[in-house]
């Protein structure tokens, strides 16, 4: 199955193309946005992490070793499509719209991290595994009945393909052939469980044969390919020609949450050598080299941007408004009923009452 | 029921570690299954050690499939081992419930007993750690009110160790719901080696006359230190830890209340559809004449549990505890 699905590459680890007939669609352009991009993911992930360390956040997830994987997919994406992400995406929430401060609120227990920013149809990130691929089928479906051109992206990862919810979401799209995209992340580890425990079959992309969609396996810390893989996807789901399953193949580097502790179950020194020679951002640094476009200057510019941004959403972060209460009661549906409007008003009766 | 009497000191999480421990020695037909079991010891490492000292073949790392691997272990323990699975959070159980409702818990009754599911469902619950969205469900009335399943829910390590062991050797399923907020809060001394603590009875942890409070897991420090400043105040509360959830420890709770006739139930859960309603009517059933005030229910609320930054509004505080007794003592 490994040779009928092999991972494919458009820039190999040293940053040189070998596939040359991407070359011109490489722009220069392109590829400033791209790298400006991973930089600001990979510099909002660390200050996370640093965050929670300081108790600034709570419980972090972290997606450091993945930027290719998410910024690739979510540049490929037009305006109208719908993401779908699990809680490691915000990556990928990022790039497609989603605030710095409102990824920051959600890491902080606010609910307001989940409003979708305007004009952007991003569904708040999925924490039980797989359960969003059904949603996505659905969307889909919903999209194809309104006759638009709009197509779908969902992310989930290796151990999602475990649940029923990732094999009943996949035939649901499959047998009405509606504009999704089946993006997965195979970091090759589930927390703990690596994926040669998580399934027999050799590769995720073989799944797409059971339900008789192209299955495709890339390398997911290729930006490159990542790009235009979905961007083919997406173009194939919008022209009617159904949903597609994208393996793509990557690696975290650091922990499963910021509760968890990686080096119980697999040696950190895998993950310190593929920093060295398959990191998405040394990769797409070789390549700019290589071409001429590197400018050290422009460099330094991108991460001192970045960091600007990341600082004005950790203050407005800090200074947004303390969290209400009442927020817990007023949405859970259009009509509060009669159950949940006493008990507001009980609570609130008493919390006044104690606070004098 | 004890044959050990050297004890140890353990955290609620390490006397469930010294349960399984204790059981996958005494019993060859033990096994556990669950996602990150194995290597990694659980996330909350309450399956620490187990896979190192008993094999890969007893404690599973399975794949991240609730439903899958807990129709598994009904299959297991149909054919004559007994499976304790662990799913990561009672939030994430949900896939799992079909095979819960519809098989575990009825394979006895549509059998007549010619097949039977001997296992345990272990499941972390509650809110109050600053977990993520989705880690803080408290909803074991789901289960309660399933035929054909006990749920059993301790507070205490000593407790948690003797239930657990209980459960595993009962011949039926049990859904084990342990207080996460209680993993690690405090220390006591639990025996070596193996002892049960019987399913179906209640605790008593005060004496007092003059207001029976009753709560369980996680609510159970909550009502105790609410009993506590209601002492201050002069007033003496009886307080029940129930430990177990179905079947209700009837004796403990009319014996009670009949002598206090005012009660708080103190519940985490959501209000609507919650345990304190049955709490209520055997209450009703037994002690309605005995009754000097309304049963007073501290519970969340009928929205689903908030993220963090608001689950201080949400949970059952003492001080809303304290209210609810002050206002069943002077009805």
């Amino acid at each position: 199955m490994e040779s009928q699905f092999p991972i494919i590459q458009i820039m190999n680890e040293q940053g040189c193309i070998v596939r040359s007939e991407y070359r011109e669609q490489i722009t220069k352009e392109l590829v400033m946005t791209m790298y400006r991009h991973l930089i600001r993911t990979r510099m909002f992930d660390r200050k996370c992490i640093s965050l929670q360390r300081q108790g600034r956040i709570g419980t972090y997830v972290p997606y450091e070793g993945q930027e290719a994987c998410q910024v690739g997919s979510a540049l490929a994406l037009r305006d109208g499509d719908w993401m779908f992400p699990t809680y490691r995406d915000h990556g990928a929430m990022m790039t497609f719209g989603r605030s710095l401060t409102q990824t920051l609120l959600y890491w902080k227990g606010r609910t307001e991290g989940c409003i979708p920013p305007e004009g952007r149809k991003i569904v708040p990130p999925s924490v039980p595994i797989a359960t969003q691929i059904p949603h996505a089928a659905g969307t889909a479906y919903a999209e194809k009945r309104k006759g638009t051109k709009n197509a779908v992206i969902v992310y989930f990862g290796d151990g999602a393909t475990s649940e029923g919810d990732f094999h009943e979401g996949l035939n649901f799209a499959s047998v009405f052939n509606v504009p999704v995209v089946f993006f997965n992340q195979n970091n090759q580890y589930a927390i703990s469980v690596p994926i040669t425990r998580q399934m027999k079959s050799k590769t995720i992309a073989q799944k797409a044969m059971a339900y008789d969609i192209p299955g495709i396996r890339i390398d997911g810390n290729d930006i490159f390919v990542v790009y235009f893989e979905t961007q083919q996807a997406l173009e194939r789901a919008r022209n009617g020609r159904g949903p597609t399953l994208i393996e793509a193949v990557t690696w975290r580097y650091g922990a499963h949450t910021t509760s968890d502790d990686p080096s119980k179950y697999r040696d950190q020194e895998e993950s310190k050598r593929r920093r060295e020679t398959a990191d998405p951002i040394k990769r797409m640094e070789r390549f700019m080299q290589q071409e001429g476009w590197w400018d050290e200057k422009w460099a330094n510019q991108v991460q001192e941007e970045a960091s600007v941004e990341i600082e004005q959403a950790v203050a407005e972060m800090e200074r947004y408004p303390k969290a209400n209460p009442a927020d817990m009661f007023d949405y859970v549906f259009a009509q509060p009923t009669w159950t949940i409007a006493e008990q507001k008003n009980a609570y609130f009766q008493w919390k006044r009452g104690i606070e004098g | 029921m004890r044959t050990a009497v050297n004890t140890k000191t353990l955290t609620l999480v390490q006397a469930v570690n010294d349960a399984l421990r204790t059981m996958l020695k005494e019993r060859e037909d033990v096994i556990l299954l669950g996602e990150d079991i194995g290597k990694n010891g659980g996330v909350f490492r309450a399956t620490e050690g187990l896979q190192e000292e008993f094999g890969e073949d007893r404690v599973i790392d399975t794949p991240l499939s609730e439903a899958g691997f807990t129709g598994a272990a009904i299959g297991m323990a149909i054919n004559g081992l007994r499976p304790v699975v662990e799913i990561q959070f009672l939030g994430f159980i949900y896939p799992a419930y079909e095979q819960i409702m519809t098989h575990a818990a009825r394979m006895r009754a549509r059998t007549m007993g010619h097949f039977t599911v001997p296992m345990v469902i272990r499941a972390p619950y509650g809110a109050g750690v600053r977990a993520p969205e989705i880690h803080s469900d408290s909803t074991e009335a789901l289960f309660t009110h399933m035929p054909g399943i006990k749920v059993v829910c301790p507070s205490t390590p000593y407790d948690a160790k003797g239930l657990l062991i209980a459960a595993i050797e009962d011949p039926d399923p049990v859904l084990f719901l342990e207080p996460m907020r209680s993993y690690r809060a405090f220390r006591e001394d639990v025996p070596e080696g193996k002892y049960t603590v019987e399913i179906g009875k209640g605790k008593k942890l005060r004496e007092g006359g003059d207001v029976t409070v009753i709560a369980w897991g996680a609510m159970v420090p909550v009502a105790v230190k609410a009993a506590e400043s209601a002492e201050k105040k002069g007033i003496q509360a009886d307080v029940i830890d129930l430990r177990t959830l179905y079947p209700l420890d009837k004796d403990i709770i009319a014996d009670s209340v009949q002598k206090t006739g005012r009660t708080v139930i103190v519940q985490e859960a959501h209000a609507t559809g919650g345990l304190a309603n049955d709490i209520l009517a055997v209450i009703n059933d037994t002690s309605f004449l005995y009754q000097k005030a309304p049963v007073e229910r501290v519970t969340g609320f009928d929205v689903p549990v908030p993220f963090f930054a608001y689950e201080d509004d949400y949970l059952p505080t003492p001080q809303r505890v304290l209210h609810a007794i002050e206002k069943a003592v002077n009805f």
